[in-house]
């Protein structure tokens, strides 16, 4: 289709529009970004300006010197990690085998892991909360990422099985020709080329767990403390540090985004798969 | 799948493969599911558990004469509908636009994705300050066009607190419909455009008879997911208001949270939790099966 290209057509066509979305979708972020770098006292003044006569750091110091934040990043990088690795030893063999066998119960297996996508929360975390109090592990990195597979395990399986679908079966074949065992094939030919699909999975789920909020807010209290919570946390009673906060918030989401951007072509393509060709 | 080599009779492997998924399945998703229905028929409050006991459908009596639970059911359906309306609007607009070629697509199609991957914490906070009745940005920039006299406690009142909670989810999730129906929209052949302008179609011809038929799939598997994940989340509100002021933002999750977090109160919360699954599931088929219809006809 030819389309007449007049800048002015162009202006009022995407541009504009675009403009207004994008701005839409990150004006919270700069506004967050703005706040904290604004010392403390500015930012309750009654005369208002877009940005700090004096921008400062004073935010971010603070959060790492008076705060634990080094502690609350450990906490969230560490069961970010080992819930994508348990997420991934798991669920490659699982979605392999969904992908490449025909077996009896195939497919209401199958099924069964879209439905429980789609269960509430709270059906689980009741539960979840007193099967932890009763085997002892409340308040530890393993109960969070035990809670955290509950969402990431069904997700992972349905994204890794349409991951694998993509790759031809007569790689498998061509493989157990040369010699390889069925598990020779998948270890040694179809994690290789599988490869950018698992890696992006599992920064998906270590993104979700690394920002999840509700399961660590009842599972943990004291000893962990993921930064979701431990922002939560600063919001007082009477009295919010809104500098500490915008830096907390900036510092948790910066390397999430970055993380996200690498994976977005990846991702997009295993979970529009489905829905576009369906 | 059809044929497939890699079968031999009486395999195991398959099944091998798949059992520690459904093995860590079975027991942390549906056992406790289970233990989440045996509770929603139970006395079950944490600190009186001397009256912890069986008591048939008590609880499922008290929540249909229970006026809260019958507002947050309301809450809940206006949360689902204004959400999935806008954010479907929104994503749509964004997706045709992103769908036309010009300089800089890359980039700006990046940055509108950021507000789906923001932690829900982040994105609360974010807003909650920008709607602050004090400082935040939106009261200073309404004041500063003129269009306010006195500052909006924006989220301290019950006539605005659940728009204003609804207008983060939005930013939140118009993202997902933008990049699934843009995927939709690339996948359409451009033979078909072609083919209409060639029958002489106009513009809106063409997007009436060619894009959205051929976007309907698309469409409706991600209205699908989208209803479903915006009815369970609760995060946002807990973080902007707790469910106030009163209980004007009280939807289903928000109460069943509140309930067992705050009352303690197990048996009660279960049965709000089930009794939203129920609805949830009944939505769901009701929808599929439409679907299903639709596609015969």
């Amino acid at each position: 289709m030819k389309r007449t290209h007049h800048p002015l057509r162009m202006a009022l066509g995407p541009y504009l529009p675009i403009l207004l979305i994008v701005l839409f979708a990150i004006g919270p972020y700069l506004w967050t970004f703005i706040s904290s770098i604004t010392p403390e006292t500015d930012l309750y003044r009654a005369e208002f300006r877009f940005f700090p006569e004096h921008p400062t750091g004073e935010n971010y110091t603070r959060l790492f010197t008076k705060l634990d934040f080094t502690s609350n990043i450990l906490d969230s990088l560490l069961v970010a990690l080992f819930t994508a690795l348990l997420g991934l030893g798991i669920t490659v063999p699982a979605s392999y085998s969904f992908s490449r066998f025909k077996f009896k119960g195939r497919n209401p297996l199958l099924m069964q892991f879209l439905i429980i996508n789609m269960f509430p929360i709270m059906l689980l975390i009741v539960p979840l909360f007193v099967m932890m109090r009763v085997v002892g592990i409340m308040d530890t990195h393993f109960a969070l990422i035990i809670a955290y597979s509950t969402f990431t395990i069904p997700f992972s399986t349905w994204m890794l099985t349409s991951f694998f679908n993509a790759i031809p079966i007569d790689l498998d074949k061509a493989a157990q020709i040369d010699g390889c065992s069925r598990i020779g094939a998948l270890v040694r030919i179809i994690i290789p080329v599988a490869m950018p699909g698992i890696v992006s999975t599992g920064i998906y789920i270590f993104i979700t767990a690394w920002n999840e909020y509700l399961y660590a807010a009842i599972l943990t209290s004291s000893k962990i403390r993921t930064i979701p919570i431990a922002l939560q946390n600063m919001i007082g009673e009477f009295r919010i540090e809104w500098g500490l906060l915008t830096a907390g918030g900036i510092i948790s989401a910066l390397p999430v985004i970055i993380l996200f951007f690498f994976i977005q072509k990846q991702l997009i393509t295993g979970m529009t798969a489905g829905a576009v060709k369906g | 799948m059809g044929q497939t080599p890699l079968r031999k009779k009486r395999d195991l492997l398959p099944y091998a493969l798949v059992t520690p998924a459904l093995a860590i399945t079975i027991a942390i998703i549906f056992l406790p599911m289970f233990q989440t229905i045996t509770y929603s028929f139970s006395q079950y409050i944490l600190y009186k558990p001397q009256e912890k006991g069986f008591i048939g459908f008590e609880n499922y009596k008290a929540a249909l004469s229970d006026p809260l639970f019958a507002s947050s059911l309301l809450h809940t359906f206006v949360w689902i509908v204004s959400i999935i309306v806008f954010q479907f609007l929104l994503g749509f607009t964004t997706a045709l636009l992103l769908n036309r070629r010009f300089a800089g697509r890359g980039i700006a199609r990046s940055l509108i994705l950021v507000p789906w991957v923001t932690p829900s914490v982040i994105t609360a906070l974010m807003w909650r300050w920008m709607y602050d009745g004090n400082h935040g940005l939106i009261n200073q920039l309404l004041a500063k066009f003129g269009l306010i006299k006195e500052f909006i406690p924006f989220l301290a009142q019950t006539s605005t607190a659940m728009g204003s909670i609804i207008v983060a989810l939005i930013w939140q999730g118009f993202p997902f419909f933008a990049i699934m129906l843009l995927a939709g929209l690339q996948a359409i052949p451009d033979e078909l455009y072609e083919a209409a302008e060639i029958d002489g179609a106009t513009k809106s011809q063409r997007f009436f008879n060619v894009t959205i038929p051929m976007l309907k799939p698309v469409i409706l598997t991600t209205i699908l997911l989208r209803t479903i994940w915006v009815a369970n989340s609760l995060d946002i509100i807990l973080i902007m208001t707790g469910g106030g002021p009163g209980y004007s933002t009280y939807t289903l999750p928000v109460y069943s949270y509140i309930k067992a977090y705050k009352g303690m109160d197990f048996g009660y919360s279960s049965t709000i939790a089930v009794l939203l699954t129920i609805l949830l599931m009944i939505i769901v088929t009701g929808y599929v099966r439409n679907i299903l219809k639709s596609q015969e006809d």
